[in-house]
């Protein structure tokens, strides 16, 4: 399941009714992605940042994120998946993405977990701006993250 | 045709999206950027650099030689950056 949305979502409840019912289910993965309070790499040389703006392309992104689900479930036995994903504006400590996988083995539930986090970073069409002392800047993609994907296409 | 665009594309061009007909010649995703370019000073400078331009037609990613046809929606965006960190 896909839900593109602006309103924040309680984990604890996300996950105590994902795959409730489901005798199938042995192992439940969750990736919950936070909106940081420094830019770059390191706490201690990144300026602060006082919170973004996460823009979207409405259509697409769901149409890429129910694309990027269907490629999870053609290689892993999942019985489930959640991917939430916010948009607006975010404070430092803000809840952006939660991605949940459901699996009978863990295995699957921790790669597909791992898979979706990469994949989305790469192709759903979003667009975070961040707010900083020195003004607002739109923060450029990383080499990491299309590393970061780029492993899952040779597997 | 549908023309849309996105993050600092978008600052540039100064509009959200445009309703547009291209010349029948322009016949894929480049052919249609050389156009726009024509469009304003905004166009050309949103789309100078193509090494940090990404498109979609119909909203899915495709490359410079994808066909583009009356009717499709073509979006001009950077390379995404959604994500937690």
């Amino acid at each position: 399941m896909i839900r593109v949305q602006a309103e924040d979502f309680d984990p604890g409840i996300e996950i105590a009714g994902f795959a409730a019912g489901n005798g199938r289910v042995g192992g439940v993965c969750l990736f919950l992605g936070l909106v940081r309070d420094f830019l770059g790499q390191s706490p201690e040389t990144g300026q602060s940042v006082r919170g973004m703006t996460l823009e979207h392309y409405p259509g697409m992104t769901e149409k890429q994120l129910a694309a990027i689900e269907a490629e999870a479930r053609s290689r892993w036995p999942l019985e489930e998946v959640l991917v939430i994903h916010r948009f607006g504006r975010l404070e430092p400590g803000d809840r952006i993405v939660l991605v949940a996988t459901a699996s009978a083995h863990r295995e699957a539930a921790f790669e597909a977990c791992h898979f979706l986090i990469d994949w989305l970073k790469t192709r759903a069409p979003f667009w975070k701006r961040e707010h900083t002392e020195a003004g607002d800047l739109w923060v450029e993609a990383k080499a990491s993250d299309d590393a970061a994907a780029e492993r899952w296409t040779t597997r | 045709m549908k023309v849309l665009y996105f993050a600092w594309l978008r600052t540039k061009v100064g509009v959200p999206e445009e309703e547009l007909a291209p010349p029948p010649a322009i016949a894929d995703v480049a052919g249609l950027i050389e156009w726009l370019k024509l469009r304003s000073a905004g166009h050309a400078e949103a789309l100078a650099d193509l090494r940090v331009v990404r498109v979609a037609v119909n909203q899915d990613h495709v490359g410079l030689d994808h066909p583009v046809a009356p009717g499709d929606e073509v979006a001009f965006f950077p390379p995404v950056t959604g994500g937690g960190r």
